[in-house]
């Protein structure tokens, strides 16, 4: 029943946007951890330009769909293209040399190096291009990120270390950004900053896919949305759908607290 | 200088190259327990080469250096899979089937050791550390040194950015079996004669002390803590068999004042940037 609800409101969208090309495509993904399977068969997609959000609640298999597609697991069934190529198989390095760029949640920097050198190693697979015009545009993008750059990497709040980890990113000109829960333990006040700054990272030659727990937020900027339940997709739309659906706002958006019958076997 | 001071600094020579080679695993954030068995394979090749066969003793040595490295990179491949202990565990039984196996191996000399090689001076000695110091410092100020830091500080990280961890530390290990090769096969063709035992895990160990002493995110605290525990023993030679215990209250002490040890990144770059210093007012 979950299913069929699922692709109706899946249908609209897909075909409203069908003459946008998808940059990426994940299909049918089945991965887990030894004997314990986590997600069981998800199915989702990105467009140039576009911010894709993906909510779902703890050990729904959000974190487990981004080591999937950067590579660091395997998954046992699926195909994953990139700009029209398989990746699958792909060692992590050579997924992140073609333009995917994981933020790893728990603002993951280089805490032992510096800030300057943070952003350096950021670009490190452009070999030979000039990064300094990169630089000049993080650092107008970050300004606390030029007058920390000296800074070990450690020695930043968290809400700069988040700033950090997007500039690191942003320095090796992805043309995917993945972010796995960048809100994660900030400050409500750091929380605006940061969508702030994910909001200026869209361009029309990047796509964004943002998993999230704070829901609402998500929302606002994302242009579509996936709920993660359970290793599946139980829900698809449009950022507004999304959060208007009445079963999205009972679990996610503090709605009104009824069980959440027909999510739950 | 009398023979005993020649024979202090040429071991202290061969005592740098070995934390080198130590450090350059360190690099990729792994402890290597076996490279006295890399430092034995160089050591006896090269003798081999220069006693048997007559090979003058540089090449004799680069070939020794490179035999080393060839089997470091054969048993890197499985090794470098483990990570943490289980990686120490496994470096630690490769140093003792190299030891053991040249204490049975016939060709040269088993367990009665193996008599012959001559010719390394200290010149040589310092000719290599030398090369060797360039070296490490050029890489540690090379992309590559850059993403060897990136490496060793998060691995996952350094993935997701785009670098080859796999090769990067598969590149360390060949670098460090080399460096612990050279010094192989300059410390047989110092001291005349080699047995196994001169192949202890322990040397491994005091490589391993002179790293975490010195400074472990430099190779200048490689460098400083073989120097250190080349003079060590001398000056505590009146404690006798209480030495080692001198060595380790040293190691508690430090692990608890001074963990990163002696020289850190922060004062390398400090230096450099007063060193810089007093270059800029001296041309100006």
């Amino acid at each position: 029943m979950k299913s069929r609800q699922a692709r109706l409101s899946l249908r609209p969208i897909l075909e409203e946007k069908k003459s946008r090309e998808f940059m990426f495509e994940a299909k049918g993904i089945e991965a887990g951890y030894g004997a314990i399977q986590v997600l069981k068969g998800i199915d989702l997609e990105v467009r140039k330009g576009e911010i894709v959000t993906l909510i779902g609640a703890n050990g729904a298999g959000k974190t487990t769909l981004l080591s999937v597609i950067s590579g660091i697991l395997t998954p046992s069934k699926g195909e994953i293209t990139f700009e029209g190529e398989n990746i699958v198989k792909l060692p992590p390095h050579k997924i992140a040399r073609r333009g995917i760029c994981l933020i790893q949640e728990g603002r993951e920097i280089l805490s032992q190096m510096t800030v300057l050198e943070n952003l350096l190693i950021g670009g490190f697979s452009r070999l030979g291009d000039d990064l300094n015009d990169s630089l000049d545009t993080v650092f107008q993008m970050f300004p606390v990120l030029q007058e920390r750059k000296g800074q070990l990497g450690k020695t930043l709040s968290g809400g700069e270390q988040q700033m950090l980890a997007l500039g690191r990113a942003l320095m090796a000109q992805p043309k995917l950004f993945m972010m796995d829960e960048p809100s994660l333990g900030l400050a409500p006040i750091l929380v605006n900053e940061v969508f702030a700054k994910i909001m200026e990272l869209k361009t029309a030659d990047v796509a964004i896919l943002l998993v999230e727990q704070n829901a609402r937020k998500a929302f606002q900027v994302a242009d579509r949305g996936y709920v993660l339940e359970i290793g599946k997709i139980v829900l698809a739309g449009s950022g507004k759908e999304l959060s208007s659906n009445e079963k999205v706002r009972e679990a996610y958006l503090g709605g009104k607290r009824a069980k959440r019958q027909g999510l739950q076997k | 200088m009398s023979v005993y001071t020649q024979g202090v600094i040429a071991l202290m020579g061969v005592n740098i190259l070995m934390a080198l080679s130590v450090y350059a695993i360190v690099m990729a954030d792994q402890v290597s327990l076996g490279n006295a068995g890399f430092m034995a394979i160089g050591a006896y090749t090269s003798a081999y080469l220069s006693v048997k066969l007559g090979i003058p003793i540089f090449p004799a040595l680069l070939i020794g250096a490179l035999a080393a490295s060839f089997i470091g990179l054969l048993i890197g491949v499985p090794l470098l899979r483990l990570s943490g202990l289980y990686f120490v565990m496994g470096t630690f039984g490769f140093g003792e089937v190299v030891r053991t196996f040249f204490m049975v191996f016939e060709p040269t000399g088993g367990a009665y050791g193996f008599r012959g090689p001559v010719g390394a001076t200290l010149p040589m000695i310092y000719g290599w550390v030398l090369v060797l110091i360039v070296l490490f410092w050029l890489l540690s100020r090379s992309r590559l040194g850059r993403s060897l830091d990136a490496l060793r500080d998060d691995a996952e990280v350094a993935s997701s950015i785009g670098l080859n961890v796999t090769l990067l530390k598969l590149g360390v290990f060949w670098l460090g079996s080399f460096t612990a090769g050279i010094a192989g096969g300059l410390y047989a063709h110092y001291m005349f004669y080699i047995e196994s035992g001169n192949f202890h895990i322990l040397v491994s160990a005091i490589a391993i002390l002179c790293v975490i002493l010195g400074g472990m995110y430099t190779f200048w605290g490689a460098l400083l803590g073989g120097v250190i525990f080349s003079i060590l023993p001398e000056v505590l030679r009146f404690m006798g068999g209480w030495r080692l215990s001198v060595y380790g209250s040293v190691l508690v002490l430090m692990m608890i004042f001074r963990p990163s040890g002696i020289i850190s990144r922060q004062m390398v770059r400090n230096t450099g940037e007063w060193v810089g210093g007093i270059f800029r007012k001296a041309s100006s």
